[in-house]
């Protein structure tokens, strides 16, 4: 059936280029006439189609709003998502108005002052007033869209209070994984030096630092002692070095969290999700976003809410939520509807599907949600679980060991 | 200046005797006929980028379908079954916007028109330097062989985008296609601005110091004076890309860490600590986004010169259209923040950014309504150049509405990096542009090649070509208020995005459409350059001087001695005169006033 249509393709494209060639004749020897010699049929034809064409391309756009009007984002969920559409609609009413105004005026002069030879074009250079005017007028619409713009983008970017419900969105090729502050409300010190199957965060805590100093020093032995007793290829013996010099980097890291008089006991309540994270209605909700390998973007479209996560820094974003998801669902009509965070910075071969799904619940579900889960520190079961969704990290782990 | 142009004079003289085929149409030094390399070598990048966006528009219309082009075409590593692969995709978007953007409208664009233009419309006898004018030539065709074998190579051409992020573009082990074909990327890129710095630098040489007599600043043509501020800019800009290309490559191969920092891929911690991905982004958007404006200034002179010549009309506000021009270029410099929004920079330097990203809707604005005004009571002849010029007119208005929007940081939130970006720089940089090109293929073809385009098949390109432009990126911007990312391989893991899956069908349909339409182009271009109507000297009845020169190209561009200018370029329809056009070399009367 494909290639059928592939060899119509084709067959369509020789014919339609023996006919050009025909049409190119046809019309070259029509009268002798001049290329550059433009008939007045033709400037009518033109000047008419310009305008139909206008015509077309404004219903082009009414048709989209009216169709896919339900197919639009749908009403922000959160506290300054209503401030964004609230401007977002001021901007629309200035574009839209402009967009069909200047349009207009262009296809309309230009089909109405086409070509007559007996008439001469108004020799018009210039006109300071007509040009001051649309200077002046764009200038004042634009000083109220960047007021109005920066008030909002201040408070949005507001420094959170002590009160904002403190969660960590940490992105890695292709998943989120959502990491809350426990009880303290302060995440634990994390470093991507400590990163093990077990901890696919790089959680800092005080057992995490010497069974990783003990692992560094571990290698680094036994690389030594592979380099003394065997004979090795050049590349090999360059390579191991260069290994031994590495894991020593990383050991003097590590070994560093150990002089430092951080607290990393914090991290010892901390709660590590998959696949869907909670949040409480009408609470600020601070999210801490970092990144493990490449740049990605935590976007959370229903709450108007994005930021991208960065390897080697704290991104943040803060935003109160207030439409849980059960009523998301009764608005909307559809009882499957949830809010997901996605992956908006291409960032490899499934950026396509780096999804999260967020639950927004009443105070009390979420207490009783997050109790639920364990704490960092509750090694046994949870490990189990991260081993399976880290296969690759565990094998070469203890290819290592 | 006139002892230059005498020196040159003599140069070509002696040229003339000992000219062999490979002088004259390989290693040739003439600026007409470099012109005339740029543009057919960019037809042909055209041809591929239009190709490779095609492949992934069916993907997106159709995901996991199979077709047996893409397995024609790709073969059986990238498209087995005839389904498109997921790296190969993210490889396709990346080239079809790195040739675009680089090699069809400012390689292309700027190459083609600045060669052909700047000495003709100012009276010299060529570029000031043809050496360098031909390596400028031969820099960008090898790097456009460079980019076009990326796409064979066995990992995958380039993927991380056309901005190529590290740490993604950076680590092969983050994608395959960061490896050999980043490689070449960049090795191309890095050519490419070499070829881009030394036209350049010979196009503001050759218009502050090769102007014919009388050819004041203020007497430009406005094709020329988009060309020099985009020279400038260039010059500038491109520079910073070649500072983070050249880190980049050290921190792929020398182990140094500019953009790199606390990165764990491929289950181990990675060395480079202390670099960050953020000073990229600012180096990259440094020339990213004059590089809007190095695709677009062309193609506004270009608009200017054509709108103006056949509206029968002096251009409205030469003075406001060259102070909007040095304003939107001057802006541009400090603008490149609005990319950044939320990359985690500052929120306050954003709220800078959003302040002088907004301040460049002025002078835009000014360009709109100066090119309505030009047309307002004129005396307007459709040619085709004339129906793409107004269709610039139309995109540049219609998709820089949308940049209010993206430029105010609060809402960019929201959009940001969804299809509504791809929607508006699509129409206000991509189509205004390849429309100010079309428009100066169809309005210079008779220089260039000494004879005509069909008009009628231009008529048909023109229609088709507006109608699937405005078919496939209109609706996108709905698609990006779904709040649909770019670059995403398919749709179908969300329910969400499942209500505009048939606006993806709708684009693909014009697409094809439009993509279609550019072969009427592209016969007529090759057909009318060898079996074309003859031109006349001045068809378009045009005041500038290149169309005082013969119509077979000669070296040196004018017979006898140099042209001398005496008028602005745009008197149209000017009292007192019988022919509604008064050429630059007409003396001005004695009781005539310049404009």
């Amino acid at each position: 059936m494909e290639k059928l249509l592939l060899v119509l393709v084709v067959v369509l494209a020789v014919i339609g280029i023996a006919q050009l060639a025909k049409v190119y004749q046809l019309s070259s020897e029509l009268g002798k006439k001049r290329e550059e010699d433009i008939s007045p049929t033709s400037n009518k034809v033109n000047g008419n189609l310009l305008v139909l064409f206008m015509v077309g391309l404004f219903a082009f756009f009414i048709w989209h709003l009216v169709k896919y009007n339900g197919e639009m984002l749908p009403v922000a969920a959160s506290e300054h998502g209503v401030k964004i559409d609230r401007l977002l609609n001021f901007n629309w009413a200035i574009i839209f108005t402009v967009f069909f105004i200047v349009n207009f005026l262009l296809f309309y002069f230009a089909r109405k002052y086409q070509y007559n030879p007996n008439r001469k074009a108004y020799y018009l250079a210039h006109n300071n007033t007509l040009e001051l005017i649309w200077t002046v007028i764009p200038s004042i619409v634009l000083a109220v869209i960047i007021i109005w713009g920066l008030r909002t983008w201040n408070q949005i970017t507001e420094e959170p209070g002590d009160d904002a419900i403190v969660i960590e969105l940490y992105s890695k090729q292709f998943d989120w994984t959502a990491r809350y502050a426990g009880e303290d409300n302060k995440l634990g010190y994390a470093n991507f030096t400590m990163i093990t199957g077990q901890n696919p965060l790089g959680v800092i805590t005080n057992e995490g630092i010497d069974a990783k100093i003990e692992e560094l020093s571990d290698e680094i032995t036994k690389t030594r002692a592979r380099l003394a007793n065997e004979i090795l290829p050049d590349s090999k013996v360059e390579e191991l070095e260069d290994r031994i010099g590495m894991r020593g980097r990383q050991k003097a890291r590590v070994m560093n969290f150990k002089k430092s008089d951080k607290d990393f006991d914090v991290a010892n309540d901390d709660k590590i999700v998959k696949g869907e994270f909670h949040i409480p209605v009408n609470k600020p909700v601070n999210f801490q976003i970092r990144s493990r390998d490449v740049i990605h973007s935590a976007y959370m479209p229903h709450f108007r809410a994005q930021m991208n996560a960065v390897p080697g820094m704290n991104t943040q974003f803060t935003f109160t939520p207030t439409i849980t998801t059960d009523s998301m669902r009764m608005v909307l009509d559809d009882p499957n509807f949830n809010y997901i965070l996605l992956c908006n910075k291409v960032c490899g071969s499934a950026h396509f599907n780096m999804q999260m799904n967020i639950v927004v619940e009443s105070e009390e579900d979420y207490k009783k949600w997050l109790s639920e889960q364990k704490t960092f520190v509750a090694p046994e079961e949870e490990t189990e679980e991260v081993e399976e969704s880290e296969p690759e990290a565990m094998a070469t782990d203890d290819e290592t060991n | 200046m006139s002892a230059t142009a005498e020196s040159h004079e003599h140069a070509h003289a002696h040229h003339h005797e000992k000219e062999s085929f490979v002088s004259k149409y390989i290693f040739s030094q003439d600026h007409k006929m470099i012109s005339k390399q740029f543009l057919v070598t960019a037809v042909f990048m055209g041809i591929i980028a239009m190709m490779l966006s095609i492949f992934f528009r069916l993907q997106l219309a159709w995901p996991g379908e199979s077709f047996e082009i893409l397995n024609f075409f790709l073969g059986d590593k990238w498209a087995p079954d005839g389904v498109l692969d997921r790296n190969m995709y993210l490889s396709l978007v990346t080239l079809h916007g790195t040739i675009m953007v680089f090699f069809v409208l400012t390689g292309g664009l700027s190459g083609t028109f600045s060669n052909l233009l700047i000495p003709l419309q100012i009276g010299a006898r060529d570029m000031a330097s043809g050496m360098l004018n031909m390596l400028s030539y031969w820099f960008f065709f090898v790097s456009s062989v460079i980019m076009v074998a990326s796409l064979f190579v066995e990992t995958g051409a380039a993927g991380g985008g056309w901005t190529i992020y590290p740490p993604l573009s950076a680590l092969p082990q983050a994608m395959p296609s960061s490896g050999l074909g980043m490689t070449l990327w960049l090795i191309s890129m890095a050519i490419f601005i070499a070829s881009s710095l030394l036209g350049s630098l010979n196009y503001i040489v050759t218009i502050l110091n090769l102007r014919t007599k009388g050819m004041k600043m203020t007497r430009l043509p406005l094709t020329i004076w988009a060309f020099f501020i985009t020279a400038i800019l260039g010059v500038l800009s491109f520079p910073v890309l070649f500072a983070a290309v050249l880190l980049l490559i050290m921190d792929r191969s020398m182990g140094t860490s500019f953009y790199l920092s606390d990165i764990y891929i491929g289950s181990e911690a990675l060395d480079p600590v202390g670099g960050s991905p953020i000073l990229y982004e600012h180096l990259f958007w440094f020339l990213g986004h004059p590089e809007v404006y190095i695709v677009l200034l062309p193609a506004l002179g270009i608009t200017s010169e054509i709108i103006a010549t056949n509206a029968r009309k002096p251009i409205f506000g030469y003075r406001a259209m060259i102070g909007s021009i040095l304003a939107i270029g001057f802006l541009s410099f400090i603008v490149w923040g609005h990319h950044m929004f939320l990359s985690g920079m500052n929120p306050f330097l954003g709220s800078v950014f959003v302040f002088t990203t907004l301040l460049i809707a002025i002078p835009s604005a000014v360009k709109a309504f100066n090119y309505i005004t030009t047309i307002w009571k004129g005396n307007v002849i459709f040619t085709p150049g004339m129906l793409f010029s107004i269709g610039l007119v139309s995109t540049f208005v219609t998709g820089g509405l949308t940049g209010i929007i993206l430029a105010d940081s609060a809402l960019d939130i929201t959009i940001h990096d969804t299809y509504f970006v791809v929607a508006h720089f699509h129409i206000v940089m991509g189509l205004s542009a390849i429309f100010g090109m079309f428009a100066g293929v169809y309005h210079w073809f008779p220089k260039m090649f000494g004879r005509m385009m069909n008009t009628k098949l231009g008529y048909a390109h023109f229609w088709l070509t507006i109608i699937g432009g405005y078919g496939v990126f209109f609706p996108m911007h709905f698609v990006g208020m779904a709040g649909a990312p770019r670059r995403y391989y398919q749709y179908t893991d969300y329910a969400m995005f499942d209500g505009v899956a048939d606006l993806n069908v709708l684009i693909t349909g014009f697409a094809i459409m439009a993509a279609a339409a550019q072969g009427i182009f592209l016969f007529n271009f090759f057909y009318s350059a060898f079996k074309g109507q003859r031109a006349v000297q001045n068809p378009w009845k045009s005041n500038t001087l290149e169309w005082t020169t013969p119509v077979e190209h000669i070296h040196g561009n004018w017979e006898g001695a140099l042209p001398e200018v005496h008028r602005w370029p745009y008197d149209y329809s000017k009292d007192g005169w019988d022919e509604d056009f008064v050429p630059q070399t007409v003396p001005l009367r004695s009781d005539e006033e310049e404009h």
